[in-house]
């Protein structure tokens, strides 16, 4: 019988062929921790009394809150710097960006096992790893031990096809995906996205897609590699980092889910579950108080030139604050340069550096009461932008551009 | 063997609702994160919960984050298993690995805010004491139920050295 992707991978790193339900132990080839969930998994490491790393890389991002906000907080990433120093992990500190952005762009390989402790590990997924978000004791064994725990999950194949219309992006075809198998729709499975819309699509695209497969319940979030793959690992000069990894012909899947992506209008996710997905056009008009473009979601390069062709020339209604945040470093260096960050200024907005900003609701943006937040983030959850009296919808960076300008939520159609 | 009071919560009880991102300074407190436990579910349940109460939830309870925090403070504040009709499985996972025992049934709908459960893990039996009804669920893989009965995946390596898999 064929394998997964998701079972080659695994398959590969044990040296035997896994199936579905199998609890098995892996090593892992990248294990990280952001600065929400670092400095649990130092005390445990500690505890647990590791005397060095055993993964292959580790690395600690200060991310969440970055720069630090309040002493609690800048005390807590200390200890990640301490303890990057300390046993000789990478630190990837304040500016540098969101983890899942710098994991794509410096570190994933395909067929590797990647552990984080942030869930939206899956995002590397997109690049042909098993990537899976896990707690902060896993990762206190997995920098220890080099290996963790897995239960090895049945896979769903997402067979896309067609082309998007102008003004629909990835972010709608994983909202729609969303929709229509639901939060949990995917629970304790991988995600397998494959086919031909797939296969042209970018991959900073794709990595919006792998991005949300956990707010279905997924695993991880995993594509074929590709030329496109070796070519974007080329643009970072890891090149040489590249293998091809396909599914097998005759795997065995779980379900298997065919999509024409033309079918797909620009969406938007209703307070208060991401599952919660209608087309903009049906509730187009809501007044939107703050607009955030940016996240391990939408936070790209392609994210902000697509923003910024909506933007150019105009401004955000008034009554709107529109906040714009790179997802890296690199991201705001080449926006920088193309002239990005000038259409942004210019239009009102206020652009953060490298983070996950107002996105985790800790700093940056936290609303008011009864305020409507339009996001390109991944989750809507009540209380996550900080006030469980806001509101959050989840939207595309082009749907969230033209609803600055207006001030409403928008169909971008209407811009284009 | 669990017994145990019953709170009763709906469907897609999310990691915000059980650790608030407002408090992220507080996860290194973790007494003092415990202290807003479940509040934006039910602002009363932090005051309200005593030790060994079991919290009785719908589908997909513990959606959302990574955050190991969630499940660590619910066990902090007393609570002695949670039963569900569905996990997420990254907080499926944190509260195995932190030893709050979960139960996965659809006997929810059976059971009321306030009625007395007894749950027994290994054999898979759940009782309403109050209504007298019996339910049975499937145990957890071996491998599991090891690291749940030590209390932890950390006692677990602790006790052999290694993953015995």
């Amino acid at each position: 019988m064929g394998l997964t992707l998701a079972e080659k991978v695994i398959s590969e790193h044990i040296g035997r062929e896994v199936k579905p339900g199998d609890i098995v132990v892996v090593p892992v080839d990248l294990a990280f921790v952001q600065d929400g969930t670092g400095p649990l998994t130092v005390e445990e490491f500690k505890d647990m009394d590791f005397k060095s790393l055993k993964a292959p890389k580790a690395v600690l991002f200060i991310d969440h809150a970055s720069p630090s906000p309040r002493k609690e907080l800048s005390n807590a990433q200390k200890v990640l710097r301490e303890f990057a120093e300390e046993y000789h992990a990478i630190l990837s500190d304040v500016g540098q960006g969101i983890c899942h952005q710098i994991v794509a762009e410096r570190y994933a390989r395909p067929g590797d096992i990647i552990v984080g402790a942030d869930s939206h590990t899956c995002t590397a997924g997109a690049l042909g790893a098993f990537a899976t978000g896990m707690g902060s004791t896993d990762l206190a064994l997995a920098f220890g031990t080099g290996k963790v725990w897995l239960k090895v999950p049945s896979t769903v194949r997402f067979e896309l096809e067609g082309n998007l219309h102008k003004g629909v992006t990835a972010k709608d075809v994983i909202l729609k995906i969303i929709g229509d198998i639901g939060a949990d729709g995917a629970t304790y499975q991988a995600m397998e996205f494959d086919g031909e819309f797939v296969r042209q699509l970018s991959v900073e695209s794709r990595l919006t897609i792998s991005n949300m497969a956990v707010e279905a319940g997924a695993k991880t979030g995993i594509m074929p590699s590709d030329e496109k793959v070796k070519a974007y690992l080329d643009l970072y000069g890891r090149g040489s980092d590249f293998t091809e990894i396909l599914p097998d012909k005759d795997a065995e899947y779980e379900r298997i889910i065919k999509i024409d992506v033309s079918t797909i209008e620009p969406l938007v996710s209703l307070p208060h579950t991401v599952d919660n997905v209608r087309p903009v056009a049906e509730v187009k008009g809501l007044k939107i108080d703050q607009v955030f473009i940016g996240t391990c979601t939408n936070g790209r390069l392609e994210d902000l030139r697509l923003a910024a062709s909506i933007l150019k020339g105009k401004k955000k209604a008034d009554h709107v604050r529109l906040i714009i945040q790179p997802a890296s470093i690199d991201v705001y260096f080449k926006a920088l340069k193309e002239g990005l960050m000038e259409i942004f200024l210019e239009a009102g907005a206020v652009v953060l550096p490298p983070g996950c900003g107002p996105c985790v609701g800790i700093h940056q943006g936290i609303p008011a009461d009864g305020e409507k937040v339009l996001s390109t983030q991944n989750r809507n959850f009540k209380g996550r932008a900080g006030n469980p009296f806001a509101e959050i919808f989840l939207a595309s960076p082009a749907t969230a551009a033209a609803s600055a300008v207006t001030g409403f939520l928008t169909d971008p159609r209407e811009f284009l | 063997m669990i017994r145990g009071r019953v709170w009763k919560f709906g469907d897609d009880i999310s990691t915000d609702h059980i650790a608030p991102g407002r408090y992220f300074h507080l996860r290194t407190n973790l007494p003092e994160l415990a202290k807003h436990v479940l509040e934006d579910a039910r602002e009363d349940f932090p005051k309200l919960v005593k030790p060994g109460d079991i919290i009785v939830a719908g589908r997909n309870f513990g959606l959302g984050s990574s955050r190991e925090h969630a499940p660590r403070i619910i066990k902090l504040a007393g609570v002695s298993a949670v039963v569900a009709k569905s996990f997420a499985r990254i907080f499926y996972r944190n509260a195995i690995n932190i030893g709050l025992p979960l139960v996965e049934t659809d006997a929810v709908d059976r059971i009321s805010e306030g009625d007395v459960v007894e749950i027994d893990l290994e054999s898979g039996r759940l009782k309403n004491l109050t209504t007298g009804e019996k339910y049975t669920f499937a145990p957890l893989p071996p491998f599991m139920m090891e690291v749940l009965k030590l209390g932890g995946i950390k006692e677990y390596i602790r006790k052999y050295g290694d993953y015995r898999i």
